[in-house]
């Protein structure tokens, strides 16, 4: 008799193909983390070098450029497995589509949000952000990236069977990250004027509650309809 | 076991199933014939359920196939016209995926349906190296390797040569003598031996 893979087996096991599936595209693993560091970089060279300036606008360019990387590579996130069929097969398989929707972004995130988290800090650097408020910063990019894969997937399952879906992407999910960049943003500036950033941290912790127990399920419904 | 009523699916201004219905029991087959754009693909994935249809319902076991305790998904397997593969994953990593998302599977296992569908040696290559006949073999070993019991084929047998072809009848004989359904769409004939074979055509 064989023996019914279980919900928490099938979503190890499509993280780990997801992973593998990136690891055999480097260079689409690059990019958004390069174009997370180009545009930081752009910054000082347009502005001016002058720290005290750049300190003040950093906490904004770190999560903008943070946002926009992240949605360079959600169009991918649902689309290339419903181009070969293998969406819909997952569907087929009996395993809830909730849990393959969240595994699917978290397997997005890793690829896609952590890398950016784990290099803000020289990003940071770059704008002058003092070491003391690095931590908060990364704190808040770490569940500030992990909610906007949990709200992109909700977009990119929306517009699975679009064409040329990227603006639309945007257009879905910028106004609904709104909220992050404020709490985010603020978290850093706080820290970098050396107060307590707990309470923006809190928030965006709540956000990511919120994503990450509702956000599968509507894309789970929209993965639904968009192979329909 | 499978029973189908009384199907209506709009696709815009297109009234595509009119009214189609059928049943199937274990040991047949049901060749959904009709020329091209006659529906044979939307009937096929309604019937698995990717479609909803406007009216009518697919009843599995006398239960409501999409009710969550049906079981239906977990006994049914679905070849659609292109191979549901990763291109960057190789022809094994694909299968130990897909089917393993449904139950446990043993190497070995993989290696010999690999074989008996004449793949063995396309194994370890990346899906994207395959062609489009090795491709529809190695979809039709996660056919076999799924162990369902109602399969749903959408044109099996394109893109395969003639040994192809009859391995894939051979298939099907073997499974509906083992107690299997089938439910199967080509605009051609189906040359299968079992006498348990209806044709429902579309139009």
């Amino acid at each position: 008799m064989t023996v019914r893979t279980g919900v928490l087996a099938a979503v190890a096991l499509l993280v780990r193909r997801d992973l593998r599936l990136a690891f055999r595209r480097p260079s689409q693993l690059c990019n958004p983390l390069v174009f997370f560091l180009v545009v930081t970089t752009l910054f000082p060279l347009s502005l001016s070098p002058l720290a005290s300036q750049l300190r003040d606008i950093a906490p904004g360019v770190l999560w903008v450029a943070a946002l926009l990387s992240s949605l360079l590579a959600l169009e991918g996130l649902l689309k290339s497995d419903a181009e070969d069929g293998t969406l819909e097969q997952m569907v087929l398989s009996g395993q809830p589509v909730v849990a393959m929707v969240a595994a699917k972004t978290l397997a997005h995130w890793f690829v896609g949000g952590l890398p950016l988290v784990v290099i803000s800090p020289l990003a940071g650097l770059s704008l002058g952000v003092p070491p003391a408020a690095m931590w908060v910063t990364v704190e808040g990019l770490l569940m500030g990236t992990l909610t906007l894969s949990f709200l992109g997937s909700v977009g990119a399952a929306l517009t699975v069977g679009v064409r040329r879906s990227s603006v639309l992407l945007s257009l879905l999910v910028l106004p609904l990250a709104m909220p992050l960049l404020i709490f985010g943003a603020r978290a850093t500036d706080l820290a970098i004027a050396g107060e307590g950033a707990a309470a923006p941290l809190y928030l965006l912790g709540a956000l990511l509650a919120l994503s990450a127990t509702l956000a599968p399920f509507a894309a789970a419904a929209a993965v639904r309809i968009g192979i329909d | 076991m499978l029973k189908v009523e009384n199907l209506h699916l709009w696709r815009g201004e297109r009234h595509v199933l009119r009214g189609v219905g059928f049943r199937l029991e274990p040991g047949e087959l049901l060749h959904v014939a009709g020329a091209n754009g006659a529906g044979k693909t939307t009937l096929l994935r309604t019937v698995a359920g990717l479609v909803q249809p406007e009216q009518g319902e697919v009843y599995w076991r006398n239960k409501l196939a999409h009710s969550l305790d049906s079981g239906y998904a977990e006994q049914l397997a679905y070849v659609a016209h292109d191979a549901a593969l990763k291109s960057d994953l190789t022809a094994y990593e694909n299968l130990v995926f897909m089917v393993g998302l449904r139950h446990a599977v043993a190497d070995s296992a993989i290696g010999l349906t690999l074989a008996k569908l004449g793949v063995a040696h396309c194994a370890n290559l990346p899906a994207r190296a395959l062609s489009a006949g090795q491709r529809r073999r190695v979809a039709l070993a996660r056919l076999l390797l799924s162990e369902a019991v109602l399969w749903i084929l959408d044109e099996p047998l394109t893109n395969l040569d003639a040994a192809g072809g009859t391995l894939v009848l051979g298939l099907l004989d073997e499974h509906l003598a083992a107690g299997g359904l089938a439910l199967v769409a080509t605009h051609g004939e189906l040359a299968i031996r079992s006498d348990r074979a209806r044709r429902l055509e579309l139009t």
